[in-house]
Order: C-alpha cells, then structure tokens, then sequence
C-alpha cells in the first residue's frame, strides 16, 4: 500500500512534465495508474475478506522514533471497499478526462497531476491507520480540492468557491485534529486501531469525539456546513463527479463509519447524527427540486444523499452498518456517473440548464439510457443496486424501530429508529421526485424550446466511463449476494444477536421495506407530476436566507474587524511602535523589580578616580548628542563617547577591547563622513523635533530601569563565573594565552561564527543597497595606459589651471584621476609610506593575537584602515588598485576558511572546531608554534577587512561615481585659462 | 557582587539619550541613538565583570580570579563589530532613503493611514452568479477562440 502511495506520488510529479508532449492523452497515462492501484487493490480480497485481524494488509514504517511517530496502512473490509471506489471511479473519471478537454487546455498538466494526487490522497486516506497520517491524508484532499475547484484561474466564481471550500473544510478538519490528539493522548498511542479498541468513555472521550465529528460533517457537507458543496459546482465536471460525488465529501462518511462501532455508545452519537443527517437529506431534496441547472441539481442531490449515509452510518447497528456500506457504494456509482452525463450534455450542447434542453433523449438514446439505468439506482428501482442498498437499510431501521433487536441497539433505538424511517421515507420521496426531474430536464422534448442539435457525435470513448458504472450499477444488482461477501467484513464489527444475518439480496419477499419502497416511489413521481403546484409552493415557503450567504457575511465581517483591529492598533508611525514597546518594556521591568525579592548589588563608587572623569566626559556627550542641530557635530559628539568607552575599556583590564572600539570608532566615523557629505548639514530640518517632554520621559524610564536592571541582575549572582575554568583551558586546551582571543577563536568559536555570518549579512545588505543592478564586484581598476594618457590629460590641466612649476609627482597610483585642487600631497605621502607598514603591523596583530592582545578582529579593521587611507588619498581607482579583489570574494573565502576551521576536525574523528598545534622551527624567525584555531582567525580577518571594504565601496567608491566625480567646472578652467592669455 | 556606581549612571545615560535620538524622526539621529544605545550596552556588559582584574592574558603564577572576567569581554568584542556592520548598514539605508525620496526621515506607513481613514476598503471575493450553467462560456477576453459552424466545442 506504501508502494502504490509512492507510485501516485511520483507519477503526479512527473504529469506536468509529459503533458506538453502529450496534450490530453496525459490523462490516459493517469487513468493507468488509477487502475493499477484498483487491480492491487482487488489482489488484497483474499487476505481482506478473510476478516482475521493477523492477516489484514498491514505496513509500517517508522518515521520518528523518539515521538513513536510511525506510519502505518492497514486494509480492513472498510478500506478495502473505498479504496476500490477511489482508485476505481478514479481511473474511470481520468480517462473520461481525455474526452472532456481539449488539447489546448491551460494548464492541462498541472490539473492532470493535481486530481491524480487527490486519487493518492484519497488512496491514503482511508488505508491510514495512524490518526496524524490520517489527517495529513484529509487536510491534503482538502488542499488539492481547493486547487481543482480554482481550476479556472480566471473566472471569479470559482476562486470565491474553492476559497469557501477550502477554508470551511480545513476548519473543520483542524477541530478535527484537536479531537484527534485527545484520543491518542487518551489512548496513548495514535493507532486508529488502538483507539478504537480502548475506546474509552469518560466525558473527554465524548467530547474528543464530537470534535472529530466536527470535521467529518464539514467534510461531507452536512448541515450547518453545507453550503460549500454547491459552491464548489464551479469546478470542472469531472472533478465534481470524483471529488463531490465518489471520493471527497465520503471521507467525512468514511470517518462516521470507522469510529460508529466504537463510539456508538457515546452520549448524543445517535441522537446528533440522526437529527443533523435527516436535516440535510430533507434539505438537499428540497432545494434539488428548484434546481433548473442540472450539475447543481445533482451537487443538492448529493448533499441530501450524504445526510441519508449520515444518517445510516452513524446509527450503529448490524443491519444499518452493512446497509451504509452498501449505499455509500452504490452512490458512488450513481452519482459519479450523472455527473459525467451532465459533463457530456455540458459539452456537446454548450448548457446545462434544463430549461434551454429539449428533445435529448431521442438525438442520443445511448445516453439516455444509461442515464436512465443510474437514475433508477439513485431512485431505488429494482433491480439496480441502489434498490437493494436502500432495501437493506430501511430493514435496518425498520428493526430498531419496531425493537426487534432492542438489547442489541440501545435504549433509544426505537424512538430514533422511528424518526429515522418516517425521516428517510420522505427524504426518497423527494430523491425519486428530484431523479424524475433530472431524466426529464435533460432529455425530454419540452413544448416552446428548442430543439438541441448537437449531441450526435458523442464519441465512445467519451460515453466509456458512465457506461461502465452504469453497467456496475446493474450489475452489483444482480450479483447483490458477491457484494454482500464482500461487504460482511464491516457490519461484524457490531455485536450480532442470535438470528441469521441479513444479507444483501435483490428479493428478501413481501417485507415491509418493500412496501415502504413503493410509497415512496409513488410519493416522488406524484410529486414530480404535481410539479408545477409544487414549485409556487415553494416559492411560497421562500425565505432568502440561505448559509451560503451567511458564510460570506462572517467572511466579510472577519475582515472588516481585521481592518478596525489594524487601524486601531496600527498607526503606521515608527517612533509611536518604539514609543509603546518601551513604555511595556519599563513597566513590566519595574513590575518586575517590585515583586522581585532581589536586592541590588553593595555599591562602589568608582574602580579607579580616572572613570568619574571620563564618565562626565561621556555623559556630557551623550546629553549634547541629544541636542545637536547639525549632522557632524552630532556624529563628532556621539564618537566621543565611543573613545571613552574605549579608555574605560583599558582601565578595566581590557586591552582587546579597547583596541577594537577605537578601531571601530575611526572607521565608523569615515562611513558616516562618507555619506553625511551628501545630506544637508543641519538636521531634522523638514520634521523638526516633536514630542519632546514625552520622549525624554520614556528615554529617562528606560534609563532608570536599565541602572536597576544592572544592579539587581549584579546583586542576584549566586554562581562562580564560568569563565573562572578559562584561563586554563585557553592555555592547556587552546595553547594561547590571550583568554580572550582564544575564547572567540576556540572555546565560543559557534559564537562567532554566527557572528560572522551577521556582519557578512549586514555587509551584503549594504553593497545591495547602494549597487542596484549587480554587487559591483569588479573593483574599479583601470589598466596602466589609460592611467598613463590620464595622467598626461591631467598634467595638461593642472598646467592650465595652475601657475607654472606646480606640477606635482604622483606618489600614488591614482591620484592624478582627482581634480588638483582636491588632491592633498602629504595626505599622498603619508599614505604612500605608510601603507604596507600598516598592512604588515596588521598581520602581526593577527598571528600575535593568539597570545598578546589583537586577533583577527583587530588585525582586519587595522588592514582596512590601511585601505581607508588609501580611499582618501586617491579616491575609487586608488581603491580599486590598493585591492584588486571583490568585497564579495574576500567575505566568501573567510567564510569558507572559517567555517571549513571548524569542519575539518569532523574528518579525524574531533567535535568540531577542535583546535591542535605544531611547533616547529624556522629559518629566521626561530622557534614558533602554530595553533590551528589560528587559522579560524585568518576567515575572521579576510571578512572584517570585506566588510571595512564594502563599506568603502559602497558608501564611498559608490556614492562617489552616483555623485559624478569632483572634476574642475569647465567655467573655472575656461576663466583660467582666459586669465592667463591675458597675462601674455 | 559589587559594581562600580560612576560606570551604572554612565551606562543609563547613555541608554536615555540613546533612546531619545532613536525615538526622532530624523533617520540620522535615529541611527546615533542606536549608536549610544550600542555603547550603553556593551557597558552593561563590562559591568556585568565585577571588579577589574589585571588583563586577561595567562601570566604564569597569577589565580583565575586575578584578571578581569574574560566572558564578558569576548561578548563585547563580537556586540562592538556588530554594531559596526549594523549601523553601516543603516548608513546605506540613510543613503537610499535620501537618492529615493530626497528624505533623511521616517515616515508614516501610507496604506496604515489609508486604512485609518477608511480610504482603503477590503474586497471581498464572492462567487458571482453561475456563468450561465456551463463549463463552456464563450470567453470574449480567452486568446483562443474557435466557433465551429456545427456548433459542436463552443467556446
């Protein structure tokens, strides 16, 4: 069963990619497959029909060990009966398909795989024997459903029903999912055949059951949940006679049966199925007949059928057992062949209403026939197998409601077998009215209409799949006794009493259900005759309230709720969100600390007196940073105070710290520089500052909870630092002794190198920004001739511009590019000579930071301010020649090198990053010793010099050439050169 | 545990006037509060160490407890790149915000507004009545479209 559940999946994948080549005849091949499994299905009789629990087909296979998660299929009478009717009218359907679309189709294959992984689903469905597979199964009938009822993408009707159905379907099955887990945790396990046999009866177990029940009514659309069923018409034809009529909306019947022997004692089981079920059946009836489309005539149809099976299934008795199973098949015959005929009508004469058909019946007998002989079944005509399934369970009821078998129903069989028979009696009634209209509709000659000229070349091809289940219909008649052992496997399930069963037969003699059969064959053709009385009758008891229309008014008022909620709670302003998650933050905090029996830390007033005067530094910053008006004030005043965090860092024993921050201060500084040189340089000067008391409020509670936070969070330390143990694992398990370094390249290497990834996020994030069409990863490198016959260019200029003599050497490459008057010689210089000392000191920082103060952090922002100079002294090409590599490259290889540092050990067998080490000596450097985590280091080293790089690229090179480069005003050239003819 | 009290005043005005900045429409004082409140943080997390110690480089013959905590400071080490890459990051969005809309501020969501205003209506798909009761309409808008003299395939 696994096998054929792959075999549906692999083959729904693979449709889309045959259909172009195979235009309709795809879903021959589909209809093969569905037929494959029906024949497999039928191999499996022999071990089903033995009805021994040992010998039922059954495969497992463990999904999840730890959760016990398993999927398990299991094939008793019950599955084995609907997986024939899903596989079988499956196939018949898919190949009626090919018939039914024409080759230039849209989407032709994506329908082809959808509706054969809906016969898988379906498959799956009801072999499933594990309750969370189950619903996987069922949630999925759901999904594909949706997506074959929206088959056509462009007509409004059909997305609003596929939406309704969807969304009324999933609903139901998620309370179904909660009902399901009950049971399992009840049960503890989620086998349905565990569940079912524990079958518990406390008030949970009651209430875990209707819960699933929800999801099955919704399923099978009964009343209060019906409406999407009619709805759901506007899918294709073929899919409404597979899903709406054979497959689907049995599964909600399918899950009645399952759970009836088990849960039939539950309070209410009866009393709920009955009532709900006779509802819809009357219901449906009722509405069919005002129908004048034939296709919803049969989607009220079926609706009232489901409320009969609902009615059957959930009563619970030997009788009433083999009688659903009878007329659940014998339904899916019917029902799925007259959505077929419609189908073919709808085709051929372009109409499916039956006011607009006349004269049908005599243009092709063929079909009218075969309509004929499902009508009969739908009707209970003997001898069609519809008869006999109707037969059998009006016997059912008939002797629970005479108390026949009374120990064996319950104390309240008699009454509800009762309103059950009187219920369905009438309920046929109205079935065999509403068969007669259908045979009339469609095929009669109606005076003042019309005759319909087409339907002449229905090929046989196209005629194949109803006529098959015609042919079964009458068949399954005949052979009702073959049935019935096929069938029995089920109703043993239900204690039996001491009588012989009753078995399925086309003649059990005069019985009283024969006599009720007949009543209601006469009621319905009188009504059908009175049809004209009948119809202003009901025009009459007319209300206009239908649920189809309340379900749009709740979908509709859900939205309109949504809207006032958004509106109400989102304000659209950035600062108002802050505002509001900082005031939760200091109240809940300060609630917190209030309830909290923390006390704060003993206090100090300072480590060492150099900390007050830099914090008054720092906090006069930070005050001023709040009240600057101009751009780089604010960033010059915001960065003094990086610099004194970076002395506090040194004073508290913290030199790495205090290298990086400054580091970091510089370059940060530059980035903004970079970009606050394009803006205006006063600031807030369209939205002046508001708000300004309320603000300051907020900033200065959250200020005051962080101080209490600090020192509560400093007074609760109970435990020894870990970080005690580090010193000697830095230098036994790490081999270096700069702690700190060891820990972010060693110990907590996970750490950084998530951090890694963040910053090589951030990077990209900032070259996206600023590159639109590509990263702009070929640096700006220009070959030397063109630089030479610039710089000559230049030269000219500058001998232009300039007095004479001024002509200035290039100490770096590019720096003959830049306008003159922006050009700075010793800015050139400096940078010309420092340059390679820098980059060496860098990597010194790098390879010492092992054991001094340093690493890769600081060595790459050192290098990378190395680049900066070089950025500033001769602007992009300068950049472009300092490091004729990408940003990009440069992150991806330190990432590569770093993430490979922590993989490698994998392959000997270490957890990874385990770092080891070699000593060794060389030539004019002595004695070293290298350290592998060193080399984690270098990939943290490459990617801060990326991202200083990116930063240079983007915010600099970038902006720079979007700016237009800073080149001589041709006026001012003009003017100089004018000044200086006149000189001569 | 004791702490420092110069470096807790410290570290809560740094958060305020952080705060402050980030609650401005201005995206660059936006961008220097986040800066502040970075500083205030990593702060937080020095004084997190408790007492200063000697410099946490092994030196042979000094305790564990002798240098300052070495966790914090790899915490801080990694926070400091980070605001770094982050706040370039901002600085490129800054940037962006100013070439797009010549603005440097945050503005109002305009379809929050909308919605506030009621200028902006939810709409709801609903089926329409059937499309004359077939599965074959004639499309006027469909690409493909073939009316066969016998009537037969109308689309």
């Amino acid at each position: 069963m696994l096998a054929v559940l792959t075999v549906f999946a692999l083959a729904a994948i693979a449709l889309p990619l045959v259909a172009r080549a195979l235009k309709t005849r795809v879903f021959w091949v589909a209809a093969l497959v569905s037929l494959g499994a029906f024949v497999h299905t039928l191999l499996q009789a022999p071990a089903v029909l033995s009805n021994e629990a040992a010998r039922l087909p059954f495969e497992q296979v463990t999904y999840i060990a730890q959760l016990q998660f398993t999927l398990d299929v299991r094939m008793d009478t019950l599955s084995w009966v609907l997986a024939l009717i899903v596989t079988g009218v499956g196939s018949l359907v898919l190949f009626y398909c090919g018939s039914y679309f024409r080759d230039d189709e849209k989407g032709l294959g994506r329908f082809a795989a959808v509706l054969l992984a809906f016969a898988g689903a379906m498959y799956g469905l009801v072999v499933a024997d594990d309750v969370y597979l189950l619903f996987v199964f069922w949630e999925a009938t759901s999904v594909f459903s949706y997506l074959l009822i929206g088959h056509y993408t462009h007509r409004k009707a059909s997305r609003g029903a596929a939406l309704q159905a969807l969304i009324t379907t999933t609903l139901g099955g998620l309370v179904m999912l909660v009902g399901l887990v009950l049971l399992a945790v009840q049960a503890e396990s989620s086998s349905l055949t565990v569940i079912l046999e524990t079958s518990p009866a406390t008030t949970l177990t009651t209430v875990s059951v209707y819960l699933v029940l929800v999801g099955a009514l919704s399923k099978s659309a009964i009343v209060p949940l019906h409406f999407w069923l009619p709805g759901a018409m506007a899918a294709p034809t073929p899919v409404s006679a597979y899903l709406h009529a054979a497959a689907m909306v049995k599964a909600g019947i399918y899950l009645l049966a399952r759970m009836a022997p088990a849960f039939v004692e539950v309070p209410g089981w009866r009393e709920v199925l009955v009532v709900l079920g006779l509802a819809t059946m009357l219901l449906g009836g009722w509405v069919a007949l005002k129908q004048t489309d034939l296709k919803l005539l049969l989607a009220y149809g079926t609706v009232s059928q489901l409320g009969f099976l609902t009615v059957v299934a959930g009563f619970g008795t030997r009788e009433t057992a083999l009688g659903a199973l009878a007329l659940l098949l014998a339904h899916a015959l019917f029902k799925s062949a007259l959505f077929l005929v419609v189908g073919i009508i709808d085709h051929e004469a372009g109409t499916r209403d039956l006011r607009k058909l006349s004269g049908l019946g005599r243009r092709s007998p063929v079909l009218a026939v075969t309509a004929a002989l499902v009508l009969a079944s739908m009707a209970g005509l003997p001898p069609l197998f519809g008869f006999v399934a109707k037969e059998t369970v009006l016997h059912g009821l008939l002797a629970a409601a005479t108390g026949e078998n009374a120990a064996l129903v319950g104390d309240n069989g008699q009454v509800w077998g009762t309103v059950a028979v009187v219920g369905v009696v009438v309920g046929s009634a109205l079935t065999v009215a509403y068969s007669i209209r259908f045979f009339w509709g469609a095929f009669a000659r109606k005076p003042g209409v019309d005759d319909v000229t087409a339907l002449e070349t229905v090929s046989r091809r196209f005629m194949l799949a109803p006529t098959v289940l015609a042919v079964t219909s009458l068949a399954l008649g005949a052979l009702a006794s073959v049935v019935n052992t096929g069938l029995a496997g089920y109703p043993a399930l239900f204690p039996s009493g001491d009588a012989k069963p009753y078995e399925l037969a086309l003649w059990h003699g005069l019985e009283p259900e024969l006599g009720l059969s007949l009543i209601t064959i006469v009621a319905g053709a009188t009504l059908f005759a009175l049809r004209e009385q009948f119809s202003r009758l009901q025009a009459r008891l007319a209300t206009g309230a239908n649920a189809s229309d309340a379900y749009w008014d709740t979908m509709s008022a859900v939205d309109r709720f949504a809207a006032r909620v958004t509106s109400l709670t989102q304000r659209g302003s950035l600062s108002f969100y802050l505002g509001v998650i900082l005031v939760v933050f200091v109240a809940v905090m300060t609630a917190g600390l209030v309830v909290g029996d923390s006390w704060p830390a003993e206090l100090r007033a300072w480590d060492q007196p150099a900390q007050l005067a830099i914090g008054a530094v720092m906090i006069g910053a930070a005050l001023a940073a709040t009240q600057a008006q101009k751009r780089f004030a604010a960033l010059v005043i915001v960065g003094v105070t990086g610099f004194g965090m970076s002395a506090l860092f040194a004073l508290q024993g913290a030199p790495d710290l205090a290298i990086t921050q400054i580091l970091v201060e510089i370059v940060t500084l530059i980035a903004f520089v970079l970009v606050l040189r394009r803006l205006p340089a006063k600031l807030g000067d369209r939205h002046g500052s508001t708000h300004k008391a309320l603000r300051a409020v907020i900033a200065i509670g959250v200020g005051v909870v962080m101080a209490l936070v600090a020192l509560i969070a400093a007074g609760s330390r109970i435990a020894e630092p870990i970080s005690l143990a580090w010193p000697e694992l830095a230098f036994v398990q790490g081999h270096g002794r700069n702690i700190v370094n060891v820990a972010l390249v060693d110990l907590r290497g996970w750490d950084t190198l998530g951090e890694l990834a963040v910053v090589i996020a951030a990077a990209t994030g900032v070259a996206s920004l600023l590159f639109l069409r590509d990263r702009g990863d070929t640096p700006t490198r220009i070959g030397r001739a063109v630089i030479k016959s610039r710089i000559a260019s230049k030269l000219e200029r500058v001998r232009e511009l300039g007095a004479e003599g001024e002509r200035r050497n290039a100490w770096i490459l590019a720096g003959p590019t830049l306008d003159p008057r922006h050009r700075s010689i010793l800015l050139e210089v400096v940078v010309r000579l420092t340059f390679h000392a820098i980059i060496v000191i860098s990597l010194y920082l790098l390879f010492a930071g092992h054991n001094l103060p340093g690493g890769g952090f600081v060595g790459g922002l050192v290098a990378g301010l190395a680049l900066v100079g070089r950025y500033l002294a001769g602007g992009r090409y300068e950049l472009g020649v300092a490091l004729p590599i990408g940003a990009g490259a440069l992150l991806g290889t330190g990432l590569i090198i770093a993430a490979g540092a922590a993989l490698v050990p994998l392959f000997f067998g270490a957890p990874p990053l385990t770092s080891t080490y070699v000593e060794a000596e060389v030539w004019l450097l002595g004695e070293i010793e290298f350290v592998t985590s060193t080399i984690f280091d270098i990939g943290v080293y490459l990617i801060v010099i990326g991202l200083v790089l990116d930063v240079l690229r983007s915010l600099g090179a970038e902006v720079d050439r979007q700016g237009g480069d800073q080149q001589a005003p041709p006026a001012l050239a003009a003017r100089a050169r004018a000044q200086r003819e006149a000189a001569r | 545990m004791t702490v420092s009290l110069v470096l807790v005043i410290v570290m809560a005005a740094l958060i305020a006037s952080g705060v402050y900045l980030l609650l401005e429409r201005s995206l660059t004082r936006v961008v220097l509060g986040f800066l502040l409140i970075g500083n205030g943080v990593n702060l937080l997390i020095l004084i997190m160490a408790g007492r200063p110690g000697i410099a946490p480089i092994v030196t042979d013959g000094v305790a564990p407890e002798e240098y300052t905590d070495p966790l914090p400071q790899a915490l801080i080490l990694t926070a400091i790149v980070i605001t770094f890459a982050v706040s370039a990051f901002l600085l490129a969005l800054i940037y962006r915000s100013w070439r797009l809309a010549n603005a440097d501020d945050v503005s109002d969501d305009a379809d929050d507004v909308a919605l506030r205003e009621g200028a902006f209506s939810m709409p709801v798909e609903e089926p329409t009545p059937d499309d004359g009761g077939t599965d074959f309409p004639v499309e006027p808008d469909d690409t493909v479209i073939t009316t066969s003299t016998t009537g037969e395939e109308q689309r």
